[in-house]
């Protein structure tokens, strides 16, 4: 099977659409950009001040003064605009953000969402994830389905919240699943697992999609 | 015209134990390290520190918090600096480290409320979480918010890509992040600027934070060396 953060990269990159505007979490989300379908162009927004960011920058090619909110050197593209973080997180939580994709402790049958705190262990802050998931338009969680043979994806979420209700869409590389007001359902579905897989995987009531199709990535 | 050019020392000689200061940057871009290295040897204690995050050991406020100065920090995100866990942990009275973790649309919106003469504003962040213990919540439109609080401080340290002499400022690419909402929510304002030129020299359409904010300019501020 192939790299298991490439099958969800891919797979999410699908969700994405022409136009949209897009911030992406540090890790596996930032890999999301590498997959764009053909003819999709979307615009990157970076929340500590950038509209249309581009690439990472090549070694040796670095302005020390353009990083992204993960701290590492990036590249602009043509069109693009630097703000301060009172506009930023006006744009954010203005709802001109089609899409946040983010990784996840845990996601309940809520929509809930943890993904900040582990407390007395990790401690590291919110950052911009509590007004990024109340603000974008969509909310897709990429992640892997089970850590280390631990469910995450739950009937009700142990850690501290980041925001309740404000998950759309989960990608793992078992299947793509949406939040829906009778709780999770699985619409797609990687031909490498079984669905009785999938739910052994997941620890909440997992509603299985009439519609249910082969995950595509 | 007043004066306001000085070395980074005299313009840090009136911080004294127990300040509040806002320092600009995100992860040290846009952090003045040439008012945070005359703060460290300056060695005030007992800080409290605005700050977007913790920088790094070594960079931005990642000094003052290796150089034990820092009491209060407030920011939205520490993680990449694991000297904070340490100090937050740490047994020793002295050395402890409280940390008041603030979302990071939250902080920048209260410092621009602190500034700006509001007395609050409404958000619908951190809504249902822990972010929202103690804080009053209103339903506007059949939606909840949170009152979240405008902040000051008694300091703040900004840094500039090119400043005049009256202390008008620019600042390069994502060096601008929190910088230019500090710069209005402090009552004595010091700007670490990589560049002084005249005053009248900058295009007015390119000034982002106005002189009349600014009470010191420490030149010599350096690009960061990777």
């Amino acid at each position: 099977m192939a790299d298991i953060k490439e099958i969800i990269a891919k797979r999410v990159a699908k969700e994405l659409k022409d136009g949209d505007v897009v911030n992406l979490g540090i890790g596996l989300p930032t890999m999301v950009a590498n997959y764009l379908p053909e003819g999709v162009h979307i615009v990157l927004q970076s929340e500590n001040g950038i509209m249309g960011m581009g690439p990472a920058a090549e070694p040796g090619k670095e302005d020390v003064d353009i990083i992204n909110a993960g701290a590492q050197y990036v590249t602009i593209n043509p069109g693009s605009m630097y703000f301060d973080s009172a506009v930023s997180f006006g744009i954010i939580r203005g709802g001109h953000v089609d899409a946040t994709i983010l990784g996840a402790l845990e996601v309940d049958q809520m929509g809930n969402l943890a993904n900040w705190i582990v407390p007395g262990k990790m401690v590291p802050g919110m950052g911009g994830a509590m007004d990024l998931v109340v603000g974008a338009k969509k909310v897709i969680i990429a992640m892997q389905h089970t850590q280390k043979g631990r469910h995450k994806i739950l009937d009700t979420c142990t850690l501290p919240y980041t925001a309740i209700k404000v998950v759309d869409m989960i990608v793992t590389e078992m299947g793509v699943m949406e939040i829906t007001p009778e709780g999770i359902m699985l619409t797609e579905i990687n031909p490498e697992y079984t669905v009785e897989q999938v739910r052994e995987a997941t620890q909440c009531k997992l509603i299985i999609s009439p519609g249910l199709k082969d995950m595509e990535f | 015209m007043i004066d306001k050019i000085k070395t980074a020392d005299e313009a840090v000689a009136v911080i004294q134990d127990g300040a509040s200061i806002m320092v600009g940057g995100f992860m040290a871009c846009g952090t003045p390290e040439i008012l945070i290295d005359a703060l460290v040897r300056k060695n005030v204690k007992n800080l409290t520190i605005i700050c977007n995050d913790a920088g790094v050991p070594g960079r931005g406020v990642g000094k003052l918090l290796t150089n034990g100065q820092i009491k209060i920090l407030i920011a939205s995100h520490v993680g990449l600096n694991p000297e904070v866990a340490q100090r937050m942990n740490t047994d020793v009275e002295e050395d402890k480290l409280e940390c008041i973790l603030v979302p990071q649309g939250t902080l920048a919106e209260r410092i621009r409320a602190g500034g700006t003469g509001l007395g609050g504003f409404l958000t619908p962040t951190g809504v249902g979480t822990i972010v929202a213990e103690g804080k009053q919540v209103l339903n506007v439109g059949g939606r909840d918010y949170l009152l979240e609080l405008p902040l000051r401080a008694d300091f703040a340290f900004i840094r500039g890509s090119v400043t005049d002499k009256f202390g008008n400022t620019t600042y390069n690419a994502t060096t601008r992040n929190f910088n230019p909402m500090m710069a209005a929510a402090a009552d004595h304002v010091i700007v670490g600027t990589c560049n002084i030129v005249e005053t009248g020299e900058i295009d007015p359409n390119n000034v982002v934070t106005s002189g009349i904010y600014v009470d010191s300019i420490v030149g010599g501020e350096k690009q960061w060396q990777i």
